[in-house]
């Protein structure tokens, strides 16, 4: 299945699938309803010590000293770790992607050297026999701050004459370079056309400027790890982490350790969304076992989880769409500041990259400014940036709707990107589902049905790139014909599950034959992380190519057990065939793993991909709210998400993404916010005030998976996990702003907010 | 300072460990018994991930102090299945696909089985209300809703 042409073929006979499409048990399901499952904190290793973090109570400051004396005389602690035990590393040691990943930056953000950018910044980290003994300890150490002002917002921070987080930031992308120092990273710049000239050719034009706050990922597990350095130097880390593989390259950078002597172990782990696609603990914890000669166990509380890790950016956008009458789209510019936290690398460039492609324009400009605040740094969140530019280009095109007095579905339809639309980005679309997701989602019973009073509905589309990258997989052939399928992703939310069916399908045996596991550094070849909504793409096609190879060795063996030709040989459901003669007895799957020490030995097959070809992902969501004009709550009381997914592996999990995403974007826009005090500390540090959406909050989340197959995959596959979220912001937003008749532009829209709005506009 | 010596029945087996006066049941549960089935997510009865049954009482785990439990009953996921016999809930979260990560589930599994014990005919909506202390990051609850009410019908013995 080299080629798109077989993988459309193949897809084509999609009837023909015994096991793609179905909803299986997941393997690893037992595990996780009985509380057998290790996640991160569930780990112990004998001689295990705690680790605690010292965190900074102010949000900038310099760090004049830190006193450690006192904290290591009590007993009982075994190890203290500062900024100063680390390894320096070079300001240029980055890698240049989408996303600028910089190991400096990296360095700082586990352990402050010279600064604290945030509350919640880890100044030292203390390893002792128990946690109580570790806190007390902690307590103890003495750090001297020169406490500096704290720039909390992008607006704040763009100022002339702002204090500057560091010193030597000059803004990249500007022509020329700024020679003072200031708070601007970056300026992303993306053009199509001439969009200043095209709207002079707008009958309409709207324009208007959105607000979203930082919110968290809100993964239920914390971060944890255990860490163990032995006598020779070699290290074992277990941890709960999207990627094991990146947990080994990070600590390997910060820590100056070679690959090869650092094995991670991964966890089962309790939820990411991209927040655990960095590593904050696990180099502390390895220095402290070092130092200790112990294996030491750290796990965050929850304040440390929202002080300290994650969160998205929140930020600025100012959207402007132009149209015909007819409601042709003719030119588009979005403006977009983010907050990239204490270091550069806000996802803005993403969302000037996917505001707008869900529509055919010709003339589109988009200006995203990456700024740094006395936020912790941010991490990846579920497709990235996508999400308030959504927002902002989505409560636009509404409002474009309003205007124009067209049905919202039917102006995104007239405008919707297809196959060889050139997107804003660069690309020109292949086979998308953009218009499938906006025809299906006008079709819906809930997009036709009639709205009460203080009710209103809002629909929103969204677009997410997805991505392929390097996977592998081996496929081991048990001697009893079972088989073994290890991959190097960890297993976020079901993926076992798909892979196990996709090597079913291709093996032809069955799904409770095959067992999928999650190996470690050690045990698999090198795998990007969990993420970008990759796995079930990329490390779904390695372990297709994988079974594939195994088959073809089994092949092999009957050939040579037959004396015949291998491409005599057919396999199907599990069972090889001689096509030339049926003097040969078909042999099964059993019956040549039975033999494989006559034919060669064991039987398996592997494959190590760099995945290209991942499959663009379109939803479109309906949300109907109803907002009491009492006290300006929003009750949701429909919701209908409409997703492109190119072939569901297992639908079951599929539609678990799009209501999870839908119902972690609706949170996104009514209730999640970082609420700081003026200078800069967070006052939202638990789950009762940093309040996600809990069940008696949400209605049924209705999903309509669409299937455009994706050709770059042998089964069709896109990433399905990250674009469930980008279209919820607008879509509530949308909604509520029918509802109460007013324009919604700033989130959260929490009741004082909605209450404000309304109160003003009488 | 001395550790207290406790005495409970955890799981239908009676069990003993020494706990500090400031340890929590959920510490206990996890670090002295080595019941990692129960989750910590937040420490502060907010998330639910710890929610076992003290003396038929649907209790956070870690809102109670390990010397609480002296003398008490304590079950906790690990004695949901008897055996590889899954409970009806246990069975209906893995049928409905009503855990992605996991790391919830184990709470929401102890805080639906209380609530059909009190209530074997919960609406929709009285078993969002039940659940509303159990927090999901996941599924966004549609499917933990779902298997909640299969799980229900198949105790009455309607499925």
């Amino acid at each position: 299945m080299g080629n798109e042409k077989d993988h459309l073929e193949a897809i084509e006979g999609k009837e023909k699938f015994r096991y793609i499409g179905t909803s299986p048990i997941r393997p690893d399901g037992v595990d996780k309803v009985t509380g057998r499952a290790n996640f991160g904190a569930d780990f112990t290793a004998n001689g295990m010590i705690h680790g605690r973090v010292v965190r900074s109570p102010h949000a900038h400051a310099k760090i004049k000293s830190i006193n450690i004396e006192k904290a290591l005389k009590m007993k009982g602690v075994k190890a203290i770790v500062t900024g100063q035990d680390f390894p320096k590393i070079d300001p240029s040691d980055k890698v240049v992607g989408e996303v600028v990943v910089s190991f400096y930056d990296m360095s700082q953000n586990v352990i402050a050297r010279d600064k604290v950018f945030y509350d919640g910044h880890a100044v030292a980290a203390v390893a002792a026999t128990s946690i109580k003994i570790a806190e007390e300890a902690a307590a103890l150490i003495e750090i001297e701050y020169e406490v500096l002002p704290a720039v909390m917002t992008v607006i704040d921070a763009m100022k002339k004459n702002a204090p500057v987080l560091h010193k030597g930031m000059k803004t990249e992308g500007m022509d020329p370079v700024p020679k003072r120092s200031s708070n601007v990273a970056s300026r992303a710049e993306l053009k199509l056309g001439n969009a200043t000239e095209a709207f002079k050719d707008a009958d309409v034009i709207v324009e208007r400027d959105y607000t979203a706050q930082t919110v968290h990922q809100g993964y239920i597990e914390p971060h944890a790890c255990v860490a163990e350095v032995s006598a020779d130097g070699m290290a074992t880390i277990w941890s709960s982490s999207q990627g094991q593989f990146m947990v080994r390259a990070f600590v390997a950078k910060l820590c100056a350790m070679n690959a090869s002597k650092i094995k991670v172990i991964p966890s089962e782990i309790g939820g990411g969304f991209g927040g655990k696609t960095k590593v904050y603990l696990e180099p502390l914890a390895l220095l402290l076992s070092r130092q200790s000669g112990r294996p030491v166990k750290m796990v965050m509380t929850r304040e440390e989880v929202l002080r300290a890790t994650g969160p998205t950016s929140g930020g600025h956008a100012r959207a402007k769409i132009g149209a015909k009458k007819d409601g042709t789209l003719v030119a588009a510019e979005l403006e977009m500041e983010y907050e990239a936290g204490a270091f550069a690398g806000s996802p803005v460039k993403l969302g000037c990259m996917t505001g707008f492609a869900p529509y055919n324009l010709k003339h589109v400009s988009c200006i995203g400014w990456d700024v740094v605040v006395n936020r912790p740094q941010a991490a990846a969140y579920r497709a990235p940036g996508a999400p308030v530019a959504a927002f902002a280009v989505e409560s636009a095109m509404d409002e474009l709707a309003d205007t124009l007095g067209i049905d919202p579905l039917e102006l995104r339809i007239k405008n919707a990107a297809v196959e060889g639309t050139q997107a804003p980005y660069g690309v020109k679309f292949p086979k998308i589902g953009c218009l499938e997701t906006l025809r299906q989602a006008k079709a819906t019973e809930h997009y036709n049905m009639p709205l009460g009073p203080n009710q209103g509905r809002g629909v929103a589309s969204g677009f997410w790139f997805n991505i392929g990258g390097q996977s592998s997989a081996s496929v081991m052939v048990n001697p009893d014909g079972t088989v073994i399928v290890a991959t190097g992703s960890p297993d976020i939310g079901g993926s076992r599950a798909s892979m196990a069916l996709m090597a079913a399908e291709v093996l032809g045996i069955d799904y409770d034959n095959i067992k999928p596991l999650v190996a470690d550094t050690e045990s698999v070849p090198f795998s990007d992380l969990t993420g970008g909504s990759r796995v079930t793409f990329a490390t779904g096609k390695a372990v297709v190519e994988a079974a594939e190879d195994a088959v073809n060795d089994m092949k092999r063996r009957a050939a040579k057990v037959w004396d015949v030709d291998i491409d005599q040989v057919e396999w199907k459901d599990g069972i090889a065939t001689c096509i030339e003669t049926d003097i040969h007895k078909p042999m099964t799957i059993a019956e040549i793993a039975a033999m494989a020490g006559k034919t060669g030995g064991a039987i398996s097959g592997k494959a190590n991909i760099n995945a290209k070809g991942a499959g663009a992902a379109f939803a479109t969501h309906i949300c109907d709210v109803e907002v009491d004009p009492e006290t300006g709550y929003v009750q949701v009381l429909r919701y209908t998400a409409v997703q492109d997914v190119g072939t569901a592996i297992h639908p079951a999990y599929v539609e678990g993404q799009m209501q999870g995403g839908a119902v972690q974007g609706i949170g996104w826009a009514l209730n999640e916010e970082y609420v700081y005090s003026k200078d800069g500390q967070l006052q939202n540090t638990g789950f009762l005030d940093y309040r996600v959406p809990v069940a008696s909050d949400m209605p049924m989340i209705d999903t309509v998976i669409v299937e455009v197959p994706n050709p770059g995959h042998p089964y069709g596959v896109r990433g399905v996990g990250e674009v469930p979220i980008v279209p919820p912001l607008g879509a509530v937003a949308n909604a509520v702003s029918h509802a109460i008749g007013i324009r919604m532009a700033d989130l959260p829209m929490s009741p004082p907010k909605i209450l404000a709005t309304i109160d003003a506009a009488d | 300072m001395a550790k207290h010596h406790v005495e409970a029945i955890i799981n239908g087996d009676p069990a003993e460990f020494l706990c500090g006066t400031e340890q929590t049941l959920l510490d206990c549960l996890r670090d002295e018994l080595s019941l990692t089935g129960s989750k910590e997510g937040c420490s502060s009865g907010d998330c639910g991930a710890c929610s076992v049954m003290l003396d038929g009482r649907l209790v956070c785990a870690c809102l109670v102090l390990g010397v609480e439990v002296n003398g008490k009953k304590v079950e906790t996921i690990e004695g949901v299945a008897k055996g590889d016999d899954l409970h009806p809930l246990q069975k209906h979260f893995l049928q409905e696909a009503a855990l992605q990560c996991g790391i919830c589930t184990p709470g929401f599994i102890i805080a639906a089985k209380a609530l059909l014990k009190e209530n074997p005919h919960p609406t929709e909506t009285e078993i969002r209300y039940w659940l509303a202390g159990n927090l999901c990051r996941c599924t966004g609850y549609d499917k933990i809703i779902a298997a909640v009410q299969k799980a229900a019908a198949e105790m009455r013995g309607e499925s």
